[in-house]
């Protein structure tokens, strides 16, 4: 924290009550190391932290180069505990210790902080030792700082200890005189007076009496009276100078009025401002202590919701009990994680590993791993027969399959999808998957890329976990391949899919692939599992038609709430496309064209954003030639009218140039 | 009862006034019922025989709304004084998060004060708590009266405050003292809530 410039000692005003230690401040701050440490104590708002800055300021007018750090305990507990957190206490100690003077303020707040206190005492000890100097200020003696350490209490106490006394009624004066000069107003000598007389506990409360007295002049023509002055502090109403003097006459007896008169609000307001202060200070401390936790755990990667509830007021329980139930459970997930990792690679990672609340879900997890009964790959629920569309070029394959998905193991097994990419077989076999499982919930359907397969394979052996992989895979009730043909030249895992394929037809579990060529002219494949995949139903799937394209464009569009003319749908149907993922594809490039809040669709705009200037061009000869619907009947003899004429085709080309 | 409850966002402070019979226990508490405004105090409910004596116990509630989000209340009690309600002494004791031991500060007082000091340690212990854990503060009551008839506080606190505990000289009938007192044992009483509760009684 920087030095105010506001306290130095020359704006310092000494009195009978801060004498010595506005001297002992002095003397350190041009010869430091005489009192070390120098603790200075004294009620609140007797000018503790003016002298600390003062002592700070006047070190580096004397030595600019020494290094001066002034700092509330509070601070430099804040700082302590984040470089705790950051693991770094180390360099926070060399930090202070590379420190020649350090200015601490307001010490009293070590009570009751067991850690910070033996390294205040480290610290301390250490400065010393290297003859830098120490300043504290406090608002009572140490030996009177509730739980304060006895090493620490005698380490601070060793040096010179100096308490400040209230303001004295000469020093009261010279205090409000400098500071109605500072605020630039005049006062007279009897304003000052009466003003000094007022019963105030400290120099901030004095201030205080300068501003109101200043603030009531300004706001009144007159200057203001030692009557007016007095009434004024007593609290009564403010009083026009002329009838002053009536309204003067109870204030000299406010402050000799019994002290039981006084007392009723101080002394429960005082009492609940005690058990407020303690209170708000253990919640602040377990609320810090659980923020710490979360911003711990949340940079390790775990989820911290049990926490934030905690500091949102909706958890329950003791806070420290829930804390130290979520470290637990951390620690128990990173076992857990750590097991997991040794038998499947990929499983570590999983968001189950980072959500203490999903602990048990967890556990079970690992607990099937251990058993090898971990599920495989499912189908994507994405993917399901609704969204499917189908068509004459692929009503035989979903025929086939929803005949599979009606009669598992029974209808067509093997059943393999053959055709070539976009096509819709990659849907289609999950939409198989998903609904083996809506038959059966809790079946195990693998459903999973040729290529997944294999890399789990290969994971496994180098893992030495094969065995644990094949039980997997035999567990399953239904094994759907999707791109088959991508095992073309992988020995090994054809031979584990023979032998995995054997053990499925056996069962009468079903089996489904998807291949981009027919069987028999599969390369790299072993006989064995062509005559296999043959064995079964092959069914071909086609590049959409017209109407299955229709429909795509119809859904996608629909999709994305897109407004559009009548004719855009069978423009973009009408657009050459050999599979679904063309023709998304088209509608994405057309859409993200136009802006979709206000703009409605039109076949010129799909034309511009498909074929450029070209689409342009068509999409206005396309208008021109176009046959209104309501033209008279006989105009529509084609050998009566002119249709096309060039001419125009030509002028038009020009004008869009 | 525990003194927080985070379930219900709660904190719960039972503070038991003790002391010899006619040491002023219940006349602190009359203090306090009168200076806590009315919307902040429940009934203060004292069981008294014809002569003013406390027959069971003086039962005042104060509700300090909520602090940092915990509705917070006081409850303070006081026990009969007399020798012979010993059974109701550790009843009103059960469960206290703190203890204000009220001594008569008259000399001819000094052996009611050791021996009622003794029956509050013998009945803490009764109930399987540790002294040293129990918050407590001393109130050496009635340093109104002329000086030849009672004890200063430094002969007081010779006599009983052999634990070294805070000691606060008051005039209950006036009020000295008795939020000092209050403040005092509260500020114990909280400091616990930053340690745990534990080794409480009840």
């Amino acid at each position: 924290m920087d030095l105010n410039p506001r306290y130095r000692f020359a704006s310092f005003v000494v009195g009978a009550g801060n004498r010595l230690a506005a001297t002992a401040a002095r003397t350190v701050a041009e010869r430091p190391g005489t009192y070390n440490p120098l603790f200075l104590y004294a009620k609140s708002g007797l000018g503790k932290t003016h002298l600390l800055q003062a002592i700070g300021f006047e070190a580096l007018a004397q030595q600019p180069n020494l290094h001066v750090r002034y700092v509330t305990l509070e601070e430099f507990v804040e700082e302590y505990h984040a470089a705790v957190a950051a693991g770094q206490s180390d360099a926070f100690r060399r930090a202070v210790q590379d420190v020649d003077l350090l200015l601490l303020d307001d010490v009293q707040f070590l009570a009751e902080r067991r850690e910070m206190q033996a390294e205040l005492l480290r610290l301390s000890e250490a400065l010393q030792a290297a003859g830098h100097q120490v300043v504290l200020t406090s608002d009572r003696p140490p030996a009177e700082i509730h739980d304060l350490d006895e090493r620490l209490v005698t380490r601070l106490a060793g040096g010179l200890l100096v308490d400040m006394g209230p303001p004295d009624l000469e020093t009261r004066l010279a205090i409000l005189r400098r500071k109605a000069e500072e605020r630039g107003g005049q006062l007279s000598a009897e304003v000052l007076g009466a003003a000094a007389e007022a019963p105030v506990a400290n120099v901030r409360e004095l201030i205080g009496v300068v501003n109101r007295l200043l603030a009531f002049q300004a706001a009144s023509d007159a200057p203001l009276s030692a009557d007016a002055a007095r009434a004024l502090l007593a609290g009564a109403a403010p009083v026009p100078p002329p009838v002053a003097a009536a309204p003067a006459a109870p204030a000299p007896e406010a402050p000799a009025s019994p002290p039981q008169e006084a007392r009723p609000a101080d002394d429960f307001s005082s009492f609940l401002s005690v058990v407020s202060q303690s209170v708000a200070r253990h919640i602040e401390a377990w609320r810090g202590r659980v923020g710490e936790a979360v911003v711990r755990w949340q940079g390790q990667g775990f989820k911290t919701r049990r926490l934030e509830r905690l500091l949102e007021g909706e958890g329950t329980g003791d806070p420290d009990a829930v804390l130290q139930g979520y470290e637990t459970d951390v620690a128990e997930l990173r076992s857990l994680a750590e097991t997991a990792a040794t038998l499947d690679q990929g499983a570590a990672g999983s968001a189950l590993f980072t959500d203490p609340d999903r602990l048990e879900e967890a556990r079970a997890w690992v607990a099937r791993v251990r058993e090898g009964s971990a599920p495989p790959p499912a189908p994507s629920g994405a993917l399901t027969f609704e969204g499917f569309i189908a068509g004459s070029t692929n009503d035989a394959a979903v025929k086939a399959a929803l005949a599979v998905a009606a009669d598992p193991g029974k209808a067509y097994n093997p059943l393999v999808l053959v055709g070539p990419v976009g096509t819709g077989k990659t849907h289609l076999l999950h939409a198989v998957g998903n609904a083996l499982l809506a038959a059966r919930p809790g079946a195990i359907v693998a459903c999973l890329s040729a290529q997944t397969f294999f890399e789990e394979l290969v994971a496994a052996i180098h893992g030495e976990r094969a065995d644990w992989w094949r039980r997997r895979y035999r567990g399953a009730d239904a094994l759907l391949l999707d791109d088959a043909h991508l095992l073309a030249g992988k020995d090994r895992t054809q031979e584990e899919l023979f032998n995995l394929f054997n053990l499925f037809m056996d069962a009468g579990k079903q089996l489904v692939f998807t291949l981009e060529r027919q069987p028999a002219e599969l390369e790299g494949v072993e006989p064995r599992l062509v005559s296999r995949l043959s064995e079964g139903l092959v069914v071909g799937l086609g590049p959409p038609d017209l109407p299955m394209r229709t429909e795509m464009v119809t859904r996608l569009l629909a999709a994305q709430n897109v407004c559009t003319d009548p004719g855009v749908v069978d423009y973009l149907a009408s657009r050459p496309a050999d599979g679904a993922r063309a023709v998304a594809g088209l509608v994405n490039r057309v859409v993200g064209s136009i802006d979709p809040t206000h703009e409605t669709l039109t076949v010129l705009m799909a034309r511009i954003a498909l074929e450029g200037d070209a689409g342009r061009v068509s999409a206005v000869l396309a208008a021109a030639s176009r046959v209104p619907d309501d033209v008279d009947p006989l105009l529509r003899s084609r050998e009566k009218v002119v249709w096309e004429w060039p001419d125009i085709a030509d002028r038009l080309i020009e004008d869009l140039r | 009862m525990s003194l927080v409850n985070f379930t219900t966002r709660e904190i719960t402070c039972k503070i038991v006034y003790y002391g010899p019979g006619r040491s002023g226990k219940t006349t602190n508490l009359q203090y306090i019922y009168g200076q806590v405004p009315e919307d902040r105090r429940g009934r203060m409910v004292s069981l008294a025989t014809q002569t003013d004596r406390t027959l069971f116990f003086d039962f005042l509630p104060l509700d300090l709304g909520s602090i940092s989000g915990f509705t917070t209340r006081f409850q303070l009690y006081t026990v009969p004084g007399q020798v012979y309600y010993n059974a109701t002494r550790r009843l009103v004791l059960q469960g206290a998060d703190g203890v204000v031991f009220v001594a008569d500060s008259q000399a001819r007082q000094l052996e009611e004060n050791i021996e009622s000091l003794q029956n509050l340690h013998q009945n803490i212990l009764e109930q399987g708590v540790d002294v040293r854990t129990l918050p407590m503060v001393l109130q050496f009551n009635k340093q109104d009266l002329p000086r030849d008839l009672i004890l200063s506080p430094q002969e007081l606190d010779d006599a009983l405050n052999f634990r070294g505990l805070p000691t606060f000289a008051a005039d209950a009938l006036r009020g000295t003292g008795v939020f000092e007192t209050l403040k005092a044992i509260s500020a114990e009483v909280l400091r616990r809530l930053s340690e745990g509760a534990s080794g409480r009684p009840g």
